[in-house]
């Protein structure tokens, strides 16, 4: 086993407050720890297969192949427990706190699909759950809020700023701040201090783990692109880590283009190509202003709308190994309204992005990660379509 | 003199049993303000000042200290007005700027420590740069005389206390309680062993914050054997909330003063 990442080329790191180093270094030990332990490895197959729903299926989208005369598969997540990627990274984190005797969880969330998962593995563990939600997403994500609240959660709502993820991840850490001697923070994405980012990443690499043996065992050969969208990062770099030594994938990252590029309103760090920045605790590309003030991010998708993003994919930006897109709300929603139409799913908002990207630039075997389920998206989607 | 002789002769020279630091936010509630409440901590017994520059994110502050870096942000404060004001208030007394990495590190920190320098400021309190990020601020303030002033809380194990302590510039700036800067009620518990635990890894002097906002907190702190007391929620809310915020700051300053004496 290689060690922990700590950097990604230059991003990454661990800019916290002290507090909360003796716990980053805790978490890395009992990561490595539990990696090399056969049991942990073991009870944490047995829920992602039976409690989950892993393997997900690949599926070829038939009538989208159709549209675009190449051949398009999608990753099933959606098909997973509680209807996202969330609970891969959720269910392998919930289990390395309870090793570590931490019976207290802190989450935030966006979509509300990483909430919903940490209330489900903290419900499934028998531990307490706090999950951080801004007032915007608590709105627009209702669905999820109620889920989570009946899952036996504790809902705390944020009122600063845009009231959006950002904020969320903000009081999630202060909140571990303070509790760090008997809580475990389970960071939703592949951000934050190190080793947050390879940790999710790790659990999240199943994703890939999986769709890489299929593609090659259903069609013989590798895709020749695979797409993913991309809030923080956590489904993208799991959907791209088993490919990332196979030179000739191409991987393409989604973002939120917001209400455009250039009106400033969007989620769209990576494709924007800001100035490096700190956010969250690791050093990667971020929205700020000249002087370094971390900008709002805009999306119609809550699971979007983060100014930051995972400090591996800056790197993968940086070595041209990944490229980086982003898709506007309004395209987005059209995607949403035509994939259902079209295959009779209904994607999240966020993997809408990655499938409108798909549509507009066709390619001949391409390799689609479907995140997660739109069920949380209905409400909003009509209300902004109809 | 460099900025760490200040900060050394600052709590060589004080007239209390620890040396009292003000914390206020540049620019809050606007820069002219902000500047007089610099100087009536200066005129009501502050030996040092410690200056923050208001920040989008700031993940060690409690809701007082971020919601004034929120409205100071929505009044149109910047860095470059924050350090206009960290000017004008080290001419009354030794300062030192508190503000969060990625500021630093947007301008540079050889940048950056030029301009404290420019602006009469000794030293510099980055809240989430921890030591392992430190190396290249530490050397660009050292190249200036500059007092990278490091934190250590009461997680922080000995061992890497020591480490800490060893590197400290200025000051120890010693977190008396997990957590985020907030008023706290009552003494911090088990403050004497977070003291005397600070000042057996460092030959700085010990200084203490996060959560002393009553001028008993601050005298049972001094009594502790800590060398320096860090008020800072207490008096941002006498700022948020006073009709005249500078004379209602210096009130409290000088209440927390008398507690030292
Ligand atoms: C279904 C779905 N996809 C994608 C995301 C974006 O997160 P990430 O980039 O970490 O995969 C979210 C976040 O809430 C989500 O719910």
């Amino acid at each position: 086993m290689t060690e922990v990442e700590h950097r990604f080329g230059p991003f990454g790191g661990r800019y916290v407050p002290e507090t909360l180093m003796p716990a980053l270094v805790e978490l890395e030990e009992a990561w490595v720890a539990a990696r090399n332990d056969p049991a942990y490895e073991a009870e944490l197959g047995i829920l992602l297969r039976d409690f989950a729903g892993r393997p997900t299926p690949l599926y070829r989208a038939e009538r989208l192949s159709e549209l675009t005369g190449g051949e398009l598969w999608l990753k099933r997540e959606d098909l997973l427990h509680t209807g996202a990627h969330k609970i891969n990274n959720a269910l392998g984190q919930a289990l390395l706190a309870k090793r570590m005797g931490k019976r207290r969880i802190i989450a935030e969330t966006g979509a509300g699909q990483h909430g919903v998962a940490t209330a489900v593995a903290c419900a499934r563990l028998g531990l307490e759950c706090v999950v951080y939600m801004g007032a915007e997403d608590i709105r627009r994500q209702q669905p999820n809020v109620e889920r989570m609240r009946l899952l036996g959660a504790t809902v705390a709502p944020v009122e600063s700023g845009a009231k959006t993820l950002k904020e969320a991840v903000s009081e999630a850490i202060r909140d571990w701040v303070a509790s760090v001697e008997t809580s475990h923070y389970i960071i939703g994405s592949a951000v934050g201090p190190a080793p947050f980012p390879a940790i999710v990443r790790d659990l999240q690499r199943v994703i890939s783990d999986e769709a890489r043996a299929q593609m090659l065992d259903r069609t013989g050969e590798l895709p020749k692109r695979v797409i993913a969208c991309v809030g923080g990062g956590s489904n993208a770099i799991g959907g791209f880590a088993a490919f990332l030594e196979d030179a000739e994938v191409e991987l393409i990252g989604v973002e939120a283009a917001g209400e455009g590029l250039d009106s400033g309103r969007h989620g769209a760090p990576l494709t924007a190509g800001g100035r490096p920045g700190i956010l969250h605790g690791s050093l990667s590309a971020i929205m700020q202003n000249d002087e370094g003030q971390i900008a709002e991010a805009h999306s119609v998708s809550a699971g979007l709308d983060y100014p930051g993003s995972g400090p591996q994919h800056a790197w993968l930006r940086e070595t041209g190994r990944a490229t980086y897109v982003a898709v506007t709300d309004a395209d987005a929603l059209a995607a949403f309204r035509r994939v259902s139409e079209l295959e009779g799913i209904i994607p999240a908002l966020e993997t809408a992005h990655a499938f409108a990207w798909a549509m507009a630039n066709p390619g001949e075997r391409d390799l689609l990660i479907l995140s997660g389920r739109g069920d949380k998206d209905l409400a909003e989607v009509i209300a902004r379509t109809s | 003199m460099t900025g760490c002789e200040r900060i050394g002769a600052a709590f060589e020279q004080r007239t209390g049993r620890a040396a009292l630091m003000p914390y206020m936010m540049a620019c809050f509630p606007d820069e002219e303000t902000s500047i007089a409440i610099g100087l009536s901590c200066a005129a009501n017994g502050a030996d040092l000042v410690e200056v923050g520059i208001p920040y989008s994110d700031p993940l060690a502050d409690g809701p007082v200290i971020h919601e004034a870096a929120t409205q100071a942000l929505r009044n149109g404060a910047t860095v470059q007005a924050s350090l206009r004001v960290a000017k004008a208030v080290s001419e009354a007394v030794p300062t030192v700027v508190m503000c969060y990495a990625n500021l630093v590190l947007s301008m540079g920190w050889e940048a950056f420590a030029a301009e404290l320098v420019e602006a009469g400021v000794s030293g510099l309190i980055c809240p989430d740069l921890p030591l392992e990020e430190a190396p290249e601020a530490l050397a660009a303030l050292d190249a200036h005389g500059l007092a990278l002033v490091p934190l250590v809380a009461p997680t922080t194990p000995d061992s890497r206390l020591a480490e800490i302590g060893a590197r400290a510039r200025g000051f120890l700036y010693t977190v008396s309680v997990a957590g985020t800067t907030g008023e706290r009620s009552g003494p911090a518990a088990g403050i004497d062993a977070v003291v005397e635990r600070a000042r057996a890894n460092t030959s700085v002097p010990v200084a203490v914050g996060f959560g002393i906002s009553t001028p008993e907190q601050a005298s049972s702190t001094a009594d502790a054997g800590a060398e320096g007391v860090i008020i800072g929620s207490r008096l941002i809310r006498e700022a948020a909330t006073a009709a005249d915020p500078s004379t209602a700051v210096g009130l409290v300053v000088k209440g927390f003063a008398d507690s030292l004496r």
